[in-house]
């Protein structure tokens, strides 16, 4: 029995083992993390598993109870996550391997290439340890130790191309998670002082309004929000993701901004809803509507295929706190389950892009959109991958995108809260501009274009598309996500009729 | 009376941090600034650990405070370090900038 509990340890640990030996045995390094990234699935699936038949989990790691010790749990969003972070790991894993293999072929400059894939392995792997460790946390002071790896590997990973232009981002992107951590650890202190406890579960039982829980509140949604770059926080988020590696953009925009977000979401609605103002979640909705309008008509002025897709992910990250609002009036789950829809369709729409733009740029040399015409006849899949995953912005069905606006929408329909659909059908609308520009560029081939026949680039081309496929798909398997979050519901009601585990 | 004074002293040092961090343009001073926030949220993490009512000390500020010393630790020397490196970059594009003039004034 303590040996199967222990399987949930394996998502933090395997990682961090494949992060120290992937340093220090060159050569096996994208053997040992394509393992760890297979075993942290493998991991996640016993997990889900244990879920379906014991309902949450907890466990403290050596034994050690909390405060003092380290306690890792699982529920229903967080496994939800952890599931997209495992599958997206595997995938991201093998289009690093094809980029960096076809980069070394052809390098622009020797001997650079390998330097990058050797310091990309560890952080990579230290990237998923951390993000791994966020969603399995059950502590709000050890959620700010997951925050800073994440944040530390991520801006060493934005640094990797070694261009100043790159430089200068990655600088800029440390220094204000940096910033955004601070806050959140002050805000951290401040619950500490008010409820004397660190405990995600015994805050959920402790929070009743208190003098100190607003500027707590208050402090750590701030330093999330910036994090998480949305609107007016987002200035650091497009060049940063812009500049990096094209398998290190996948991983930022993809999985590493959702991190930040998952705990905004369960600290606002898991532990705090009951003593925040109905004001405070209108302001998160103004907030959200702020950054789908206005990063959607900055996406439309971008030259640069890859900027275009950072600025796009502003405006996706909008419709993420535009469910504050909406979940605040509907009812927490309905909120969760539209909220997990939304980042997991986007997560795996968002790396399926920047894997093609990638592959566009290593063919093309330029990611120049205007000189981007008949692309399909050379790189097939890859167009037709950042076509299936623009379906997903878009929120066509039967994506998850469509799932999770769908759900949106009906809420604030049902509430008569007519401002936000607006704006929610504003930012397709405008989704839909982007999207198309970019298609109709990629799928016509000018007629005096000469024939040119096939590149072949597998690892590079079939994980885009795989992961454009579940985007894409996500909306026919909604009913497996949603058993999860009803499972855990089922449980915990069961939990406090029963008086307690 | 002392524990609001170091809790008042903390928060000051956080605000004075966070005003460099966002005002001084020059990497080493945000940087520093980064370090005074750290150091005024310590300072208050530590304050907070005395319990008034009872007179004891309260252990989980302080595993705080040293866990949170290692990270700032990182942090620190991460940026550290990527400074560096932009202040190389810049320094070769001057370089080859001035070689450039040089071998056009020269081919003039």
């Amino acid at each position: 029995m303590a040996f199967a509990d222990s399987w949930i340890v394996v998502p933090v640990f395997a990682p961090l083992t494949a992060a120290l030996l992937a340093f220090l045995v060159r050569r096996a390094s994208f053997f040992i993390s394509l393992a760890a990234a297979c075993l942290s699935l493998l991991a996640v699936a016993v997990l889900v598993n244990r879920f379906l038949v014991n309902g949450p989990a907890a466990y403290a790691v050596g034994g050690w109870d909390p405060p003092l010790g380290i306690c890792l749990r699982t529920d229903g969003p967080a496994l939800i996550m952890l599931v997209l972070t495992a599958v997206a790991g595997v995938g991201i894993s093998l289009y690093a391997k094809g980029y960096f293999t076809l980069r070394i072929e052809r390098p622009s400059r020797v001997g650079r290439p390998e330097r990058q894939e050797r310091f990309f392995w560890p952080l990579w792997m230290l990237q998923l340890t951390g993000l791994n460790g966020l969603y399995l946390s059950g502590d709000i002071f050890n959620l700010y130790v997951t925050l800073e790896v994440i944040g530390v590997s991520a801006a060493a990973l934005a640094a990797l191309s070694g261009k100043s232009a790159s430089l200068i981002a990655a600088l800029r992107y440390l220094l204000v998670s940096l910033l955004g951590s601070m806050s959140y650890l002050l805000g951290v202190v401040f619950v500490y002082k008010t409820y004397g406890v660190l405990d995600l579960g015994l805050l959920q039982a402790a929070a009743a309004p208190a003098p100190g829980v607003i500027a707590a509140m208050a402090l750590m949604s701030v330093g999330l929000l910036l994090k998480t770059a949305i609107f007016p926080m987002h200035f650091w988020l497009p060049p940063a993701h812009a500049n990096a590696l094209a398998p290190v953009s996948a991983i930022l925009s993809g999985l590493v901004v959702k991190g930040s977000f998952f705990l905004l979401f369960r600290l606002w609605f898991d532990i705090f809803s009951p003593v925040l103002p109905a004001a405070a979640f209108n302001l998160m909705g103004s907030l959200g509507a702020g950054a789908i309008i206005w990063g959607g008509v900055q996406v439309l002025r971008q030259q640069r295929l890859k900027l275009l897709i950072a600025y796009s992910t502003v405006s996706q990250l909008g419709y993420l706190v535009i469910a504050f609002p909406l979940a605040f009036a509907g009812g927490s789950s309905q909120a969760w389950s539209a909220v997990l829809f939304m980042a997991s369709g986007h997560a795996c729409a968002k790396i399926a892009m920047f894997m093609s733009a990638g592959t566009i740029m290593l063919h093309a040399g330029h990611d120049r959109i205007r000189d981007l015409a008949g692309i399909r006849a050379y790189l097939p899949v890859t167009a037709f991958a950042y076509a299936a995953a623009g379906v997903n912005l878009i929120g066509l069905p039967p994506s998850g995108g469509f799932i999770a606006k769908w759900m949106l929408l009906i809420t604030a329909l049902a509430g008569h809260q007519w401002l936000w659909a607006v704006v929610l059908l504003a930012g397709s609308f405008l989704a839909t501009a982007y999207v198309f520009r970019v298609v109709a560029q990629l799928f016509v081939i000018p007629p005096d274009k000469p024939v040119i026949t096939r590149r072949r680039a597998g690892l590079l081309e079939w994980p885009a598309l795989i992961m454009a496929l579940l985007s894409l798909l996500l909306g026919l398997m909604a009913p497996y996500p949603l058993r999860l979050l009803e499972a855990g519901q089922i449980v915990r009601t069961a939990m406090t009729m029963g008086g307690g585990p | 009376m002392t524990t609001i004074l170091y809790s008042v002293t903390g928060l000051l040092l956080f605000v004075f941090g966070l005003f460099a961090l966002i005002v001084c343009p020059h990497p080493l001073r945000k940087i520093l600034g980064g370090n005074v926030m750290s150091a005024g949220i310590f300072l208050f993490l530590v304050a907070a650990s005395y319990r008034a009512d009872t007179g004891e000390i309260d252990a989980v500020p302080q595993a705080m405070v040293l866990t949170g010393i290692v990270v700032s630790v990182c942090i620190t020397a991460v940026a550290l370090v990527l400074s560096t490196r932009l202040q190389q970059a810049a320094d070769q594009g001057a370089r080859r900038r001035r070689k450039r003039r040089r071998e056009e004034d020269a081919g003039e």
